[in-house]
C-alpha cells in the first residue's frame, strides 16, 4: 500500500507543529523519518493514526484521499501504529492484549479465548514473531512486548506500519532481532515508516530517509550514499561533530576505589558481585553493558542509595562505605542520574528550584530556615546561561523543558560543583543531537579540569566516544577492563553478551 | 507473591558469597515479621490457657438446628475446660513452630487458622455452662454479609474501570431511604427497583463529575456520602416523622428452597434467605463472569488498567467508564434496600452504619475480585454476627467491647494482608484524550 502525505499542516497554540509536510512511503520499503525532539515527528504520526486532525493537507492511501476522525478509522484503513511507549495492559495476557477491541466472541459478548489464542498463533507463525499467547505481558521482556504490539497491528490488517522510536528501549540483541522482523515485514509487502533519531539505524535499515526540522521537511537522503554527519547537519541545521574531540587522558591519583563491592537483593541474589574498580583524576571510565546487568546498582552503591553486602568504597583517601547519600554528596560526588524525570528533577518545580535541589539548605541559598529567593534566582540565571538551557526562563516549570534541555539543567546543577568525582548514568538517553554534542563536550571539559568521571551508558557509540578506559558489566560482575585504544565495539559487544572471548 | 517465600530456606548459595553476605540475605525484616507472628500466636495460646480455661466450667452447648427444622441435629455439647486446654495446646504448637521455623508461604494461612481457633475458644468460654444457638449466628452471618458484599461489588465495578468510588456508603443509604418510601407506598418490589435506580443516579453524578470534569474522585465520593446523609436525615425529620405510613414498608420474607433448604446447617444458611441475599450471590457470580469472561469485562478492565491503550484501539474510555460506574451504583443502591426492605422495614437516620466503608475494605482484601470480596465480606459478617449473638449470652465481656470485634478483625486482616493486593493500574486517574 502506498501512503502519501500532501501538504499536512497542523498548528497548536503558539507552535506550528507541522508546516506543509509532504512525503511518500511505498509498499515493500522502509521510510525513515528523522528529526530532533520537537521537529514535528510525533504530531505527524498522531495525524496519520487519527489521533489529531490536520488543519490542512491530505492523507492519501493508494490514490484515495482519507479522512480519519478517530484511531479506529485509521486502523480500519490499514495504518498500524507501534508506539514508543507500548500501549499494552500489563496484567492481561498476550492474546487478550492483541484482540482487545476486535475480540472473537460467542453470542456477540462471551470471549472466545481459544480462538483469540489461535489468531495470535497464526500471525506469529506467519511472520516469525514467536510469542506465547497465554503469557502475561508484565512477565515478558521489552523485545517480546514489542512483538505483541506488532502482532496487534498485523491482526487488524495493517498494511502501513509506523514504528515510533522502536529501538529506544531495546537491547543490542533485540535491535538485531527487530531488524530481522522489519526485513520480514518488508518482504511481505508492508509499507514501513520508521521514526528515529538514531542516525546509524536509519542508514542501516531504510530505503529512503526524510528529515524534519521545525515542523518542515528539510530534505531527503539516500541511505546508500549519505553519512551520519550529513544527516545530523540536516536535522540540526548546522554542521555537527559526532566524534568527540579530546586529547589523550592524563590520569592522576585514584579518586574512586571500589574493592570487593558486593550487593544482594532480598532473595540473596548478587546484584553486584565482587566489583573492583578504580577511577583516576582526569580520566573518563565508561561502563558498558546491556541494561540491567548491575550498572544502576553500581551507581547507587557509590552514591549511598543502596546498602552494600560487603566491600569498601573510597573517595580519595576517605572511606565512604555506608555513609548517607547527602554525606557522600557533600564529600564530593556529583551524580547525573539515569532517569532524569524520576531522579534528576522535580517536574512541577521551577528551573531555578531544580538547580538548587542539592544545595537549597546551605549558604547562600538559605539563611536559617528561610530560602533566599534572590540568591537562588541569581545563581540559576548564571547556570542557565552557562549551560545553554533553552528557553532560559528560570521561573518555568522544569516539566516544560524538552528532554535535552532538562538534561542540560541537571548537568548544570551537577557539573557546576567543584567535586573530585562525577557519575553520569545514561547522560544522553533520549535527547537530541545538539544536546548530546553539548553534554559530551562538557564531560570532556570536566575531565580536563582533572575530575574523575564514570560514565554508564548502554550506547556503545557513546562509550567509545567518551571513554579513556572501558569496563564491561555482565550479570553484576565486571567481566572486562579495556583501554579504549586497544579494543573495538565487536569485542566489547561480545563481553556485553557474556561471551568471554 | 513472593514476600514470604524462602525466608528461612537455605537456598543454594553461590560459592562466592561469604558468610556475612549470607546472613544478610535472609532479609531481616521478613525474619522479624515471622517472629512477630509466632509471638502473637503464643500470646493467644497463653490467653486461652491462663485466662479463658481457668475461668470456664461446665458444658458449652451449641445449637445446630432450629426447632422447626425437618432434620434435627443433636446440639454440640463440649466440656469447656478440657476443650480450651486442647485448643491452647494447638495454638502453642502453631505459634512455637512459627517462631522457631516459620511456615514460609503458609504463614498467613496459619495465622488465619490461629485466629479461627482463638475465636472458637472465646465462643466455648463464653458459652460454658450455657446454650448458644450456633445455627442462628451462622444464618445471621450470611444476612449481615449481604450489604457488605454488595457494597464491595459496587466498588469493584467502578474501580475496575478506573473510577474510585468511596461514595458506596451514600449509595447504600440513598437506596435504603427510597427503598422504604417507595416500598411503603407501592410495595416491596417497586421499593427494590427504586433503591436500585437511586444508586444509579448517584453513580451518574460520580461518573459525570469524574469523567467529564475530572473532579477529584475522592472528593466526589465524600460529597455523595455527606449529601445523602444530610438529605435523608432532613427528609426523615420533615416528612417521615409526620407520615409514619411512608416509613413502614413490607419486609421480604425468607424463601425456603425445597429439598436444599432442609439440609442441616447449610439449608438454613444458604437456602432459606430473602430475595436480596439470593440476589447477592447471583450478582457476585454474574459479575465475576461478566468481568472475566465477556468482551464487556475485558474492555472495562483494560480501561481501568491502561486507558490510553484502550483508546488507541478505538474503545471509548468514557462510555466504558460510564457503564461500569452506573452499574456499580445500581448494585450499591440495591444493597441499600437490604437495610430496610430486607430486615426492619423502616428507615432510621444513618442506619447503614459504615457498611459501605467496610464494603470498601472487603473490596481491597478481596483483591478487587468479586469472589475474594465475598470471602472478605463473610469475615466481617461473621464477626458482626458473633458479637451480636455473644451479647445475648451471659458473658463477662462488656457489650461495648463485643461490638468492637468487627473493627478489631478489620485491623488484624489488614495487618495480615497489607501490600498484597494490587489495585487496577489506572484506578482513580482521570483520562484525558489528547
Amino acid at each position: 500500500m502506498e501512503l502519501e502525505l500532501r501538504g499536512i499542516t497542523k498548528a497548536f497554540p503558539g507552535v506550528l507543529a507541522n508546516d506543509n509536510v509532504s512525503l511518500t512511503a511505498r509498499s515493500g520499503q522502509v521510510l525513515a523519518l528523522i528529526g530532533e525532539n520537537g521537529a514535528g515527528k510525533s504530531t505527524l504520526m498522531n495525524i496519520l493514526s487519527g489521533i489529531y486532525r490536520p488543519d490542512s493537507g491530505e492523507i492519501v492511501l493508494d490514490g484515495k484521499v482519507q479522512k480519519f476522525h478517530d484511531p479506529g478509522e485509521a486502523i480500519k484503513a490499514g495504518i498500524g501504529m507501534v508506539h514508543q511507549h507500548f500501549m499494552l495492559v500489563p496484567v492481561f495476557t498476550v492474546a487478550e492484549n492483541v484482540v482487545l477491541g476486535v475480540e472473537p466472541t460467542f453470542f456477540g459478548n462471551i470471549l472466545n479465548a481459544k480462538k483469540a489464542n489461535k489468531e495470535v498463533q497464526e500471525i506469529s507463525q506467519k511472520y516469525g514473531l514467536a510469542v506465547d499467547p497465554k503469557a502475561k505481558i508484565e512477565d515478558l521482556a521489552v523485545g517480546l512486548q514489542q512483538r505483541v504490539e506488532i502482532i496487534k497491528v498485523l491482526l487488524r490488517g495493517a498494511k502501513v506500519l509506523v514504528f515510533d522510536e522502536p529501538t529506544a528501549v531495546l537491547t543490542p540483541q533485540e535491535v538485531i532481532e527487530f531488524f530481522g522482523i522489519v526485513a520480514e515485514l518488508k518482504s511481505r509487502g508492508a509499507t514501513i515508516i520508521f521514526i528515529t533519531h538514531k542516525l546509524k539505524e536509519a542508514i542501516a535499515i531504510a530505503d529512503s530517509i526524510t528529515v524534519l526540522r521545525g515542523g518542515k521537511v528539510v530534505g531527503h537522503a539516500d541511505p546508500k550514499t549519505t553519512t551520519q554527519e550529513e544527516l545530523a547537519a540536516m536535522m540540526v541545521g548546522r554542521p555537527i561533530d559526532l566524534t568527540v574531540n579530546k586529547a589523550p587522558a592524563q590520569p592522576g591519583a585514584p579518586v574512586l576505589t571500589m574493592s570487593s563491592v558486593t550487593m544482594t537483593d532480598d532473595m540473596g541474589r548478587a546484584l553486584l558481585d565482587d566489583i573492583n574498580l578504580e577511577v583516576r583524576a582526569g580520566e573518563i571510565v565508561g561502563v558498558a553493558g546491556i541494561q540491567g546487568n548491575g550498572q544502576t546498582e553500581l551507581i547507587e552503591a557509590i552514591t549511598g542509595l543502596l546498602p552494600l553486602a560487603k566491600g569498601q568504597i573510597k573517595l580519595k583517601d576517605m572511606d565512604i562505605t555506608g555513609s548517607k547519600p547527602r554525606q557522600i554528596h557533600r564529600d564530593g560526588v556529583a551524580h547525573v542520574p539515569e532517569d532524569r524525570n524520576e531522579m534528576g528533577m522535580i517536574g512541577s518545580f521551577t528551573v531555578a528550584e531544580n538547580l538548587v535541589l542539592d544545595s537549597y539548605y546551605s549558604q547562600p541559598y538559605s539563611h536559617g530556615v528561610r530560602l533566599q529567593r534572590g540568591a537562588i534566582d541569581e545563581g540559576a540565571r548564571i547556570l542557565v546561561k552557562d549551560y545553554d538551557v533553552r528557553p532560559p526562563h528560570i521561573e518555568n516549570m522544569a516539566s516544560a523543558l524538552s528532554g535535552g534541555n532538562a538534561q542540560k539543567m541537571i548537568v548544570a546543577r551537577e557539573f557546576s560543583r567543584d567535586v573530585p568525582l562525577v557519575l553520569c548514568a545514561q547522560p544522553t538517553r533520549g535527547i537530541d543531537v545538539g544536546s548530546i554534542e553539548y553534554i559530551h563536550e562538557q564531560i570532556v571539559r570536566k575531565r580536563d579540569e582533572g575530575v574523575a568521571i564514570l560514565v554508564v551508558s548502554t550506547e556503545l557509540d557513546e562509550i567509545f566516544a567518551l571513554s579513556d578506559r572501558i569496563v564491561v558489566m555482565f550479570d553484576g560482575k565486571i567481566v572486562a577492563t579495556l583501554n579504549t585504544s586497544e579494543t573495538d565495539p565487536t569485542q566489547v559487544g561480545l563481553y556485553m553478551a557474556g561471551k568471554n572471548s | 507473591m513472593s514476600d514470604h517465600s524462602s525466608e528461612f530456606q537455605q537456598a543454594p548459595m553461590e560459592s562466592y558469597l561469604s558468610k556475612e553476605a549470607k546472613s544478610n540475605t535472609l532479609s531481616k525484616s521478613k525474619v522479624r515479621r515471622a517472629k512477630i507472628l509466632g509471638v502473637i500466636m503464643l500470646f493467644l495460646s497463653a490467653v486461652v490457657m491462663f485466662v479463658l480455661a481457668p475461668a470456664s466450667a461446665g458444658i458449652a452447648t451449641f445449637g445446630l438446628s432450629f426447632s422447626d427444622d425437618k432434620f434435627q441435629l443433636e446440639a454440640l455439647a463440649i466440656p469447656s475446660t478440657a476443650a480450651l486446654y486442647v485448643l491452647a495446646m494447638v495454638l502453642a504448637f502453631l505459634g512455637g513452630t512459627q517462631f522457631l521455623k516459620g511456615f514460609q508461604r503458609k504463614s498467613t494461612l496459619i495465622l488465619g487458622i490461629s485466629f479461627v481457633v482463638f475465636v472458637i475458644s472465646i465462643m466455648i468460654w463464653a458459652t460454658a455452662g450455657q446454650e448458644f444457638s450456633l445455627i442462628s449466628m451462622l444464618v445471621s452471618t450470611i444476612a449481615r454479609t449481604t450489604p457488605i458484599a454488595l457494597g464491595a461489588l459496587s466498588g469493584i465495578l467502578c474501580e475496575r474501570s478506573g473510577v474510585v468510588n468511596i461514595g458506596i456508603e451514600g449509595m447504600l443509604l440513598g437506596g435504603a431511604f427510597t427503598g422504604v418510601v417507595m416500598g411503603s407506598l407501592l410495595g416491596g418490589w417497586i421499593g427494590l427497583i427504586a433503591a436500585t435506580i437511586t444508586g444509579g443516579i448517584l453513580a451518574l453524578l460520580l461518573a459525570f463529575l469524574s469523567i467529564n470534569y475530572r473532579v477529584d474522585q475522592i472528593i466526589i465520593g465524600v460529597v455523595i456520602n455527606l449529601l445523602v446523609l444530610g438529605l435523608t436525615s432532613f427528609l426523615t425529620a420533615q416528612i417521615l416523622v409526620g407520615r409514619p405510613e411512608w416509613n413502614d414498608a413490607p419486609i421480604f420474607p425468607a424463601i425456603k428452597i425445597p429439598i436444599l433448604g432442609d439440609i442441616p446447617i447449610i439449608g438454613p444458611m444458604f437456602f432459606d434467605q430473602t430475595v436480596i441475599v439470593y440476589a447477592m450471590f447471583g450478582l457476585v457470580a454474574l459479575t465475576t463472569f461478566m468481568l472475566f469472561r465477556t468482551r464487556w469485562g475485558l474492555r472495562t478492565r483494560s480501561v481501568g488498567e491502561n486507558p490510553k491503550a484502550a483508546d488507541s484501539l478505538g474503545i471509548s474510555v468514557s462510555k466504558t467508564r460510564y457503564l461500569a460506574v452506573v452499574y456499580g451504583g445500581m448494585v450499591g443502591g440495591f444493597a441499600g434496600a437490604w437495610f430496610t426492605l430486607g430486615t426492619v422495614g423502616r428507615f432510621d437516620e444513618g442506619m447503614t452504619g459504615g457498611a459501605g466503608f467496610i464494603g470498601l475494605a472487603a473490596m481491597i482484601f478481596g483483591g478487587w475480585n468479586p469472589i475474594g470480596a465475598l470471602g472478605a465480606a463473610l469475615i466481617f459478617g461473621f464477626s458482626d454476627s458473633l458479637s451480636q449473638k455473644l451479647a445475648l449470652v451471659n458473658t463477662s465481656i462488656p457489650t461495648e467491647f463485643l461490638s468492637m470485634t468487627p473493627y478489631l478483625v478489620t485491623i488484624v486482616v489488614v495487618a495480615g494482608l497489607v501490600g498484597r493486593a494490587r489495585p487496577p493500574a489506572a484506578d482513580g486517574q482521570p483520562f484525558e484524550k489528547q
